[in-house]
């Protein structure tokens, strides 16, 4: 039998296009601007980590490494806690925004970007690095050279730090609310409502086969991203 | 909460196309009661209106006007609602904070959890109003002085779901904690939501009421929401307390049954559901914004906002009866159950006056 796709969920008395749509550019909005953030960050952090010698350099190391696997409903409480009214920030404003699950997705991410493109920079050939200082290049010359080298590295780490931030759902759901808004007509829209949110919500109504249908498209997504990664990292090759 | 945000996808769009014209004159109606009783709740610095004392709604005049423009300058134009999954996975809210909205002009946010988490949310500031079904949990919230002017809104009831089969046997049962204790004595599968939720705490309570502490691997709680429960019941062959609207509103999706009905249906009173709402205490969080929770408050204590719940309905059934409108006096909602001579037995009571007064005898 020949694969069909047709899209019954979509036709759902609540899930239109224009629903699916919104919630996939929030998704993409959150996710890439928290990445984008995470890369300064992380990547700036490396190259630190990765160019200088000081004591408790291992111990450093061994913190970034052990924040790729913070659990994120954990990530998610303390970034509640910190934003809400009652908290520091709670002047900011801005728990249950989109800001909001930026900051906890920027969390997420970056000790994937740093420790990934650490490890990217620490693996490129000691040789590399003496020939650069052997053509006369200074310090810095020889760091662009080393960082030149592990570029393929550093954007698999953006990659991956994507891959942690669009998958995640469990900080997103508590800092951002999962919530969606009513239009005049009575349709919704999401204002923090992502792909795995949206996800978490038909699960608990019992819409499974929605839900899956919104997964296919996170995964969809989530190839796009990779597959321009890919484009991005071939193209540099030349 | 209280910023500035402003979106403009949810305020200029032309309202009412889809609605056609009967729905655009409820909207209007709703605009001139809802106002009116938004302003009767003490909003006492808002312009205009001077229908402020005719809270039937049947002027489409001055109030019907402010609508259009979303203009109506309550609070700042954002409210943040923290409910609980009943009234939101159900889709009511859909419709009634699409009516509010479109009558004041104010955006609600609305953040569905369990009830126990709501008021958790509203006791840090982070809410300007919740809407929940815990009346012990809501009292504490009160008696914390956390929240101000609670009023009942709406009420249905719990229902004892199980497998088509009934391997306890408890189909029928007139009384839940009689159901309860067989579940307990066959070591039926049970599954409890754990997380303190207003359907959790009301399935604690039958324990507590029926002397069993439940215990053993029948008993399993699984810390999720309403709907996962329910799948999960489902999928486990097990019992579950479920509220009747969650329970009808994904009925479709699962083969789990009614065996105990709740008091809508003759059943025992000590299923009884009723929706309370409470905005923050603005004393104790200056940053609510309270005068768009009284607004909400006033919009669903309203006769247009009554209608609205009473009329929303899902797989063919009524979900949830609105009670906030009684000529009589019901000083038991604003307090505390046991605050100055109110009793549990007087609030049963009452709610079984409800049922009477706006069930159907058919239902």
């Amino acid at each position: 039998m020949p694969f069909v796709f047709t899209p019954i969920p979509l036709q759902l008395s609540d899930f239109s296009v224009e629903y699916l749509v919104s919630i996939v550019i929030v998704t993409l909005q959150v996710s890439l601007t928290a990445v984008a953030l995470a890369t300064v960050a992380g990547v700036a952090l490396a190259v630190v980590v990765g160019f200088t010698e000081f004591p408790g350099k291992r111990l450093v190391e061994s913190i970034i490494n052990t924040g790729m696997g913070f659990p994120s409903v954990v990530v998610g409480l303390v970034v509640l806690i910190m934003l809400s009214n009652s908290g520091p920030l709670g002047d900011l404003q801005l728990l249950f925004t989109p800001e909001a699950m930026i900051v906890s997705q920027f969390i997420l991410a970056l000790p994937v970007v740093a420790s990934v493109s650490l490890s990217a920079i620490e693996s490129v050939d000691d040789s590399l690095a003496d020939a650069a200082f052997a053509a006369g290049g200074t310090g810095r010359d020889v760091q662009v050279a080393v960082l030149r080298e592990a570029r393929y590295g550093i954007t698999t780490a953006i990659l991956a730090g994507f891959g942690r931030a669009i998958s995640e759902v469990g900080s997103v759901l508590i800092v951002g609310g999962n919530i969606a808004l009513n239009t005049p007509t009575g349709e919704r829209v999401s204002f923090t409502r992502t792909l795995t949110t949206a996800i978490t919500l038909e699960a608990r109504k019992g819409e499974i086969e929605t839900g899956i249908v919104l997964g296919v498209v996170l995964v969809a997504l989530a190839l796009s991203v990779n597959a321009l990664g890919n484009v991005l990292r071939e193209r540099g090759e030349h | 909460m209280s910023d500035q945000r402003t979106r403009d996808e949810t305020g200029t769009d032309e309202t009412g196309r889809n609605g056609g014209r009967t729905t655009r004159r409820r909207l209007m109606q709703a605009a001139g009661a809802g106002s009116a009783l938004g302003l009767a709740g003490c909003l006492g610095g808002d312009e205009s209106t001077p229908t402020a004392t005719e809270g039937d709604g049947n002027d489409d005049g001055g109030g019907g006007g402010q609508s259009d423009d979303g203009g109506s300058n309550v609070g700042d134009g954002t409210l943040t609602l923290a409910t609980t999954t009943s009234t939101y996975d159900t889709g009511l809210l859909d419709v009634v904070n699409t009516a509010f909205q479109n009558t004041f002009g104010i955006t609600i946010e609305t953040i569905s959890q369990g009830t126990g988490a709501a008021i958790r949310t509203g006791r840090d500031g982070d809410a300007d109003v919740i809407l929940v079904h815990a009346r012990g949990p809501e009292d504490q919230f009160i008696r914390d002085g956390a929240g101000v002017n609670r009023r009942d809104v709406m009420f249905n009831d719990f229902v004892i779901v199980g497998p088509p089969d009934d391997p306890a046997g408890i189909n029928g049962m007139g009384s839940a904690t009689d159901a309860f204790a067989t579940i307990a004595e066959e070591e039926a599968t049970f599954l409890s939501r754990g997380d303190d939720s207003g359907t959790n705490t009301k399935e604690l309570n039958i324990w507590a009421e029926a002397g069993i502490d439940p215990s053993g691997s029948w008993y399993q709680e699984t810390g999720q929401g309403m709907g996962d429960t329910l799948v999960q019941a489902n999928q486990a062959g097990g019992y579950t307390l479920a509220d009747r609207g969650t329970y009808l509103a994904t009925q479709d999706n699962i083969d789990l049954v009614i065996h105990v009905q709740g008091p809508l249906q003759d059943g025992p009173a000590i299923l009884q559901n009723p929706y309370g709402v409470i905005p923050v205490n603005p004393a104790v969080h200056d940053n609510v914004n309270y005068q768009a929770a009284m607004a909400y408050v006033g919009f669903l204590t309203s006769p247009q906002g009554q209608s609205i719940i009473g009329d929303y309905t899902a797989n063919g059934s009524q979900l949830f009866f609105p009670n906030a409108l009684a000529e009589e006096p019901d000083f038991a909602q604003y307090v505390p159950q046991d605050y100055g001579g109110s009793s549990a037995a007087r609030e049963q009571a009452r709610f079984q006056h409800w049922v009477d007064q706006v069930v159907p005898d058919d239902y």
